[in-house]
């Protein structure tokens, strides 16, 4: 792995412990700044209205990531597509401090995810099990994160993948040594990634939980459950009071343990969005690259 | 030693697992009540990478801005590390902060977003502030091209990179 890769493992490390938030405008952008985000990312629509609209949904207006970059402090990042490296060099021209190639635009190929070791920025991408994330991974992503099912306001993807995950690194650091090879055949996982998660028990990348989270006390489960810190996406900006909703997530994301302060954050932060049952939707998004 | 490393956000476990490896006693403090476990200071403070506005505003929100102000001004040994650093700093990016402690100026983000960070020597930096100023009673333990980048006054160690990650890079994957 080359230095630059390391840098953005790093750079996914200092965002643990923290909550970053989809946000559409440079005002919302400043709102979860002002609330604690530790990152934003800039989209033209979120998940629940990229649901709403249908057709397809392509990388954002590099104009209005711009403005978001200026808007703030904290890290920015975008979202470009499966595969589509044209919009990920975009993204890197304009100096954006961490691309998610994600599920929640439509797929530029259906096969081949980008080759991120090819980019000097970093990359965050969506896994639901743990071959998954070490495929992604040894493209070159730097960090990763759960295919909780977006715009649904349902956190049960997300726990499902969760789980999952943490359950098969679990397994493959029981094993015996001569036992990996056939472990990573299984997983269609590269042999060498494996071989850390046996020795170190978890991933050699950052892992946040990302979709359907919509409270605080859904964030709290996430941590709990062993993400290293989550994305919030439609749950904040669709909901009465983003910048209490925001903030109170913060805290939760910070203090999961203590159920008391999860008890007062979690008061009077008006109406959570209404969120869709993911089992109701008809487009599934976390189907989409494997 | 016994340390308190404050958990609010940021690599705080990598310098935990540094400390232990150490063969110190350590603790996370989330909370007022984890400041000092049954009404046992920390002989030192780690003040960890991440990003400081989240950090600050958490110091603030969980109440440990107070508890934690009069353990730095008693003496307390504290090291602070770039997120750690702008807490600390008693002027960020021209203005006053109100909590700083220590007599240096820095600016956020000096080396630009996140392809503009990098290793130089041994030494990591993450979308690094820069220590622009230092008062009279601060001491320069290290510098980069000419623009000091670690400090010492008193009991406070403050870096602009990050020692915590240099252990990581030494056993690269």
């Amino acid at each position: 792995m080359n230095e630059r890769q390391e840098l953005n493992r790093n750079l996914a490390q200092m965002l643990k412990g923290g909550v970053i938030m989809d946000v559409t405008t440079p005002e919302q952008a400043r709102i979860a700044e002002d609330a604690g985000a530790c990152a934003v990312m800039a989209l033209e629509r979120i998940p629940a209205d990229i649901r709403a609209a249908g057709g397809v949904s392509r990388m954002s207006d590099p104009a209005m990531i711009r403005g978001i970059q200026e808007a703030v402090s904290i890290p920015v990042m975008a979202k470009c597509r499966i595969g589509h490296i044209a919009e990920a060099r975009i993204l890197e021209a304009i100096e954006i401090d961490y691309i998610d190639e994600s599920e929640v635009l439509s797929p530029a190929d259906d096969v081949r995810h980008i080759d991120k070791t090819k980019f000097a920025v970093p990359f965050v991408c969506g896994a639901r099990d743990l071959g998954e994330a070490l495929r992604r991974i040894g493209e070159g992503a730097t960090m990763i994160r759960t295919k909780g099912e977006p715009g649904t306001g349902d956190v049960v993807q997300a726990v499902r993948h969760m789980r999952k995950m943490q359950g098969e690194i679990r397994r493959i650091a029981s094993l015996r040594e001569d036992g990996l090879y056939e472990a990573a055949k299984e997983l269609a996982a590269p042999l060498d990634l494996v071989r850390f998660v046996h020795a170190n028990g978890k991933l050699p990348v950052v892992n946040f939980a990302a979709g359907g989270v919509a409270t605080p006390a859904d964030a709290a489960l996430m941590m709990e459950l062993g993400a290293e810190g989550v994305f919030v996406g439609s749950g904040i900006f669709k909901s009465g009071d983003p910048a209490k909703r925001a903030a109170a997530i913060v805290q939760a994301v910070t203090n999961w343990q203590d159920a008391k302060l999860l008890a007062r954050i979690s008061e009077n932060l008006g109406p959570a969005m209404v969120g869709i049952n993911a089992d109701e939707i008809e487009t599934i998004m976390e189907e989409r690259g494997k | 030693m016994r340390v308190g490393v404050v958990a609010l956000q940021g690599d705080f476990a990598e310098h935990e697992s540094w400390l232990r490896a150490a063969g110190h006693e350590v603790w996370e403090i989330r909370r007022p009540q984890d400041v000092a476990p049954g009404g046992r200071p920390p002989d030192m403070l780690v003040f960890p990478g991440g990003e400081s506005t989240v950090q600050r505003k958490l110091l603030a929100d969980l109440e440990l801005a107070e508890p934690l102000g009069e353990l730095v001004d008693g003496g307390v040994e504290v090291l602070a590390t770039c997120a750690g650093l702008i807490l600390l700093a008693k002027q960020v990016d021209g203005r006053d902060n109100p909590w700083g402690r220590l007599d240096v100026s820095v600016r956020r983000n000096a080396y630009g977003r996140q392809l503009g960070s990098f290793v130089g020597g041994d030494r990591v930096f993450i979308r690094a502030p820069a220590i622009e100023s230092v008062g009279p009673t601060v001491e320069v333990l290290s510098e980069l091209d000419g623009k000091p980048v670690a400090v010492r006054q008193g009991a406070i160690r403050a870096y602009c990179y990050h020692p915590e990650l240099v252990w990581a890079h030494n056993r690269r994957l």
